[in-house]
This record gives structure tokens, sequence and C-alpha cells, in this order.
């Protein structure tokens, strides 16, 4: 055994030391340095301040927003401008306070992000390590099927499934995630294959443990880097699939405030009052875009193998 | 690449076993086309007939006695097990049989045929722009890497990624149609030539070009340039990214370095020895692309009231025609499989890796 050295440590020095002394130790140092390696990209931290201000928007939405989301003043204040006294952004053809309604829209938008990721990403991490860790026929049968929904065009699954289950944000939600598991299912399977024979997991089997316990406890941590990543580069494709649902009025339906339902609720005034689908398309770019830098610096902080490309 | 273990069966065999090889990889892109197919088809199945409220009532409405509900009811074979139906579906939809649109009582593969050219040439012409224009970007950003033009590469790129598609096309009409008169009101053709300016093969631009017809080429071109440049605007942003990564990943290897020892210039290395083999990969990203347009049009298709399949999709969503829909999600269906397939065996033709050494 070394003696500890007496010299009292920094906290950087603490979080960085080659000898943890313990496992809390030795999580909170590989988390600051994904951390150091993550903010040392300011596109991602951009990304993640969007991000950030869209969820405080969503849980501030009530309180910050000056008028209404969904009954408008028909009678003095219908498609005023932006920078018209008390309506920042301009007011829409049912004289509602657009800002009210973008900041309102943010809770679906967030409603619809969390939805799918909870549905799709467990789905296809199951799917994924049961198929890589089990092998032969289990896998050749469980791939088979991620790689038929794999080939599909997604969009207009979704446009067929919300076809037939009826408009609304809930079936737009279940559409997306139907379309969007297979690249987590092809991910997670190869993560497991390359941990599936490592000498901890041999260890782990020798310890007794069950099929169940080995994937679920010891393979499926391991995919979750690369996991998240994944969803969050989605995240921004999510976004635009939702807000084109929206747009062709399968998704959320009239009042509701969904920036891309805003957007075709506009367009039938572009000439003359741009604003009233402009401003939503603006909210729609920035959330997308915000998950776009995100994940791309996760993956350079998460998965230094795909880092530098 | 999905079939490694077969590739590197056949490398180092005798000339028996490598023509054994051979055919296990066609097996099993047999496997993979079939059972691609019969998913495609599952899943409409499901989605047409499993899914909704009821087939015959949509049909007839509400309001239909009973005994022509049941007579409809036999004949759309819907008093059959569900087995049975599918495969009487499975053998419709192999004939190209989707049934009658309740929109325009066509058939729907007529309906269909006569909307695809439209979607094809948007999409083309989408997935030229896209490359033409995408993949001498992303070279440039690969070989400055870390330069400004690297940056910009890259945020043109990444807005591309991020952009609502739809609400792109409303503005640059707002700017190029309301505003600039650069291009046309939205639609494929202008009325005076509708009548005028009989199309042989639905391609218009084609057509009118073969027919000599250069004020119908003018005004098909100022029509098509807009939804076609944003559709390009989107495939660029993927294909200017991956062709990037792939110049970097050619340009680090040692036959560059090998090149620069013997004195070739940095033109010839990276236009004609690096790029030339980042072409293998490529081929297959901008197949992908082409196909990603052929679905992605949908919504572009919408704002520019382009006359395509997506038009035709969204249309007939509006109206609860689900054999139009059913039928044109296969149609897609089955192109956006048939060029992921094709890309596939593309990708071991012309990379020599993959093939028997």
């Amino acid at each position: 055994m070394t003696a500890v050295p007496s010299v009292p440590m920094s906290r950087r020095d603490w979080l960085l030391s080659d000898r943890p002394q313990s496992r809390t130790q030795a999580r909170l140092g590989r988390a600051y340095m994904t951390w150091r390696r993550f903010s040392a990209n300011r596109l991602a931290l951009v990304g993640l301040g969007i991000l950030m201000l869209l969820i405080l928007m969503a849980i501030f939405a009530g309180v910050l927003s000056p008028h209404s989301p969904v009954s408008g003043n028909l009678a003095g204040a219908r498609l005023l401008p932006p920078g018209s006294p008390g309506y920042l952004l301009g007011t829409d053809e049912q004289g509602r306070d657009i800002l009210s309604r973008l900041l309102h829209g943010s809770r679906l938008t967030l409603f619809v992000i969390i939805l799918v990721a909870v549905i799709a990403a467990p789905t296809g991490l199951i799917v994924g390590a049961v198929a890589g860790y089990a092998g032969g026929w289990v896998d050749a049968v469980l791939m088979r099927i991620t790689d038929i929904f794999l080939a599909f065009p997604k969009l207009v699954l979704a446009l067929a499934l919300v076809a037939a289950l009826g408009p609304g944000i809930e079936n737009a939600v279940l559409a997306i995630a139907v379309t969007s598991w297979p690249p987590y299912a092809r991910i997670a399977r190869a993560e497991t294959m390359t941990v599936r024979n490592a000498d901890y997991i041999a260890a782990v089997r020798l310890m007794g443990a069950s099929p169940l316990r080995i994937v679920l406890l010891h393979v499926m941590p391991m995919c979750l880097s690369s996991l998240i990543v994944r969803i969050t580069l989605d995240m921004a494709g999510v976004i635009l699939t939702a807000a084109g649902l929206g747009f062709l009025g399968l998704g959320a339906q009239p009042p509701l405030p969904e920036w891309g339902a805003m957007i075709a609720s506009g367009r039938r005034f572009i000439l003359d009052q741009w604003w009233v689908a402009t401003m939503p398309g603006i909210a729609i770019l920035l959330v997308s875009l915000a998950f776009n830098l995100l994940g791309d610096g996760l993956r350079d902080a998460l998965d230094p193998r795909e880092a530098g490309q | 690449m999905t079939l490694p273990e077969t590739s590197q069966m056949v490398a180092g065999r005798s000339k028996g076993a490598r023509a054994r090889g051979r055919a296990a990889v066609v097996a099993r892109f047999l496997v993979v086309i079939v059972t691609t197919y019969l998913g495609l088809l599952a899943v409409t199945f499901f989605i047409g007939r499993v899914i909704p409220i009821d087939p015959v009532l949509a049909v007839l409405g509400d309001r239909a006695p009973a005994h022509v509900v049941e007579r409809v009811r036999e004949e759309m074979g819907l008093n059959l097990p569900l087995y049975q139906q599918f495969f009487r579906y499975l053998g419709d939809a192999l004939q190209g049989n989707f049934g009658t649109s309740v929109l325009t009582t066509n058939p729907v593969m007529t309906d269909i045929r006569r909307v695809l050219p439209a979607t094809v040439e948007l999409a083309t012409l989408g997935t030229l722009i896209g490359s033409l224009i995408g993949v001498p970007l992303g070279v440039l950003a690969a070989v400055k890497r870390g330069s400004l033009i690297d940056q910009a590469v890259r945020i043109i790129g990444l807005i591309g990624y991020s952009v609502p598609i739809f609400w792109l096309a409303l503005l640059s009409l707002l700017l190029f149609y309301a505003q600039l008169r650069w291009v046309a009101f939205p639609g494929r053709i202008d009325v005076v030539y509708e009548y005028t300016f009989t199309p042989k093969t639905g391609l218009f631009l084609l057509d009118s070009l073969w027919q000599r017809q250069w004020d119908v080429f003018r005004d098909v071109f100022r029509h098509i340039i807009l939804p076609a440049s944003l559709l390009g605007y989107v495939s660029l942003a993927y294909i200017s990214r991956m062709t990037r990564n792939f110049m970097l990943n050619e340009l680090s290897q040692e036959y560059i370095v090998a090149a620069r020892a013997k004195g070739l210039s940095e033109t010839r290395i990276i236009w004609f020895h690096a790029l030339r083999n980042a072409a293998v990969p490529l081929v297959t990203v901008i197949a992908l692309s082409y196909a990603s347009l052929l679905e992605g049009s949908v919504l572009t298709e919408t704002v520019f009231a382009w006359p395509g399949i997506g038009l035709y999709i969204t249309n007939s969503l509006q109206n609860a025609d689900m054999n139009a829909v059913l039928g044109g999600t296969i149609v897609i269906g089955s192109i956006f499989i048939a060029i992921n397939i094709l890309s596939d065996i593309l990708y071991r033709t012309l990379d020599p890796r993959t093939r028997a050494r």
C-alpha cells in the first residue's frame, strides 16, 4: 500500500487523481474529464444553453406569457406586426399573442421529445442488447426485423400511421417512436458484441449472474453513451418530423400552440403578415439546431473514438 | 457493411468455395429483399386493416343499408380470417393492385403512375444540385480543415440538418416569388402551356427539351428550380458532411504520402487520387440521399403545390382515402428499399476490398 500523500490536494487534483480512493471519486473524476472535453466545444455549450432555455420556457410558460395562448383579442389585436405595444412578436389571425403561443408551444415540443425518447430508446436498447448477447437465431431474427424497419421511409410511414390512428399529438408521438427505434437497436447490438466476450462479463457469469442480470446491469450500461449521442442527434429530426406532421394538420390539433401547426395557419397570410409563419419556424430551427450542436459536442466528449472525424 | 462474415469467407479459398461463397452472398441478398418487402407489406396491411375503424364505412359512409354493408364486406374479403386477408392483400399488392381511390375514383396505381414522374423529376434535380455543390464543398472543407471555409461548410450543413423544410419553402416563396419575381407561382407548369404541351415521359424538363419547346422549358424551369434547390440544400448538408469525413479519412492514408513523395501536384492528389477512393462510399451516400429526397418531397410538394406523389399522399390523408395513402406508402417504400439495396450492391461492386482477393 502506498501512503496517501499528506499534501492537501486541490479539488481539481482530487478529481483527476490517477489513484481514486473510492468509486465515487473515480466516477466524479471521469465526469469531470468528460465535462472538460465537452465544454471546450463552444458550439455545444450554445446548444446546451438553448435547450436549458427551452426547458425554462416550458416550466415558466404560464408566468412568462403576457397573454393567453389559446384565446385572442379578435376585435382589437388581429395580425398586429411584431413590436406592437404589448405584443412583442405580433399576433396571429385570431388576435392571439405569438410570443405566448411560442412559450406554451415549448411544452408540446418537450412533450414530444421526451415521449419519443422514452418509448424508442428503451425499445431499441432492449432489442439490440438481447440480440447481441444472445446471438444465434435470436440475433438473426431480431436484427432482420430491425433492418426491415430501418429500410422504411420514416416520414411516409409515420404519415400512414397517423392517418390510420387519427390525427393528434399522442398518435404523432407514437408514429415517430415506431419509426425511430431501429438505429438504437443497431447501436446497442454493436456495443453489446464488443463487451460480450470481455473478461468482466466472464467474471460476472462465473459468479453466477443470470443472463437477464448480465444484460440489464452489465451490458446495457456500456451501450448508454453511444446511445445518448445518437438520441440527441436524432431529436433534431424528431422535432422536424413532429413539426411536419403538425404542419400537415396531423399532429397537435387547434387551438394547441404547436409550432408546426402555427406555421400552417400562418401560411395563408405569408405574403402580407410574414411574421405569423416566420416566428414559430425560427423556434423550430433553434431547438433543432441546439440538438445537433449538443449531439456533436457529446459525441466528441463521450466517444473519443469517433472524435476528430 | 452488413455481411462481413460472408465476404471474409470468400477470401483465400479454393475456386469452388469461392463460388459457393458468392452464392451465399446472393442468397442472403435475396433473403434481405424478400423479407424487407414482406415486412413493408405486413406493416401497411396492419396499418390499413387492423387499426382503422371500419374499412367498409370508409368506402360507403355510415348511412348505407345493412345488406349493402354486408355485401361490400364480403367483396372486400373482410369476412375471411385475418391471415387469409393478408394473403389476398399480398397477392393484390404484388400485382400493383392497391384498390380504388375514394377521392379520384381511379385505381390507386393509375393515379400513382400519373403523379410519380413529377416527384422523380424534382428529387433527381434536387440530388443533382446537392451533389454538384455538396461534393466540392466537402472536399474543400476537408482539405482546408479548421479554416474559415471548413467552418462555413459546417454551419451551412448544420442549418440544413435543422431547418424545417416547409418553413424554408414558405419563406423562399415569399422572397423569390412574391418579392423578387424570379420564380413562377407554385405548381409545375403554367396554365397557358397545360393544354398545348403533351409530355411523353412525364419528366417535363426532358420532354420540353426533346420537343424543342423552349418557352415551355423556360416555364417548367422557373417552376421547378426553387423546390429543387430547397431539396438540393437538404441533400447538400448531408453530402458535404459525409464527403468531408471520407476525404479526411483518405487524406490520412499512406498512399497520399507516397503520391506527395512522388511529387504529384496537390490538386491532382486531392481531386484524382483521394476523391476517387472517397467516391466509393459517396455513391452510397448520394443514393441514400436520393431515396430520402423522394420521401422528403412530401412536405415540399405540399408547399409548392407540386403534383407529385407527396402531394397525392397528403391530399388523400386529408380526405381519409386510406387506399391511396397505403398505395403511395408502398410505392415510396418499394423505391426506398430498392435504392437501399442497390446502393449496397453497388458499394460491394465498386469497393474491391469487400470482394474476394
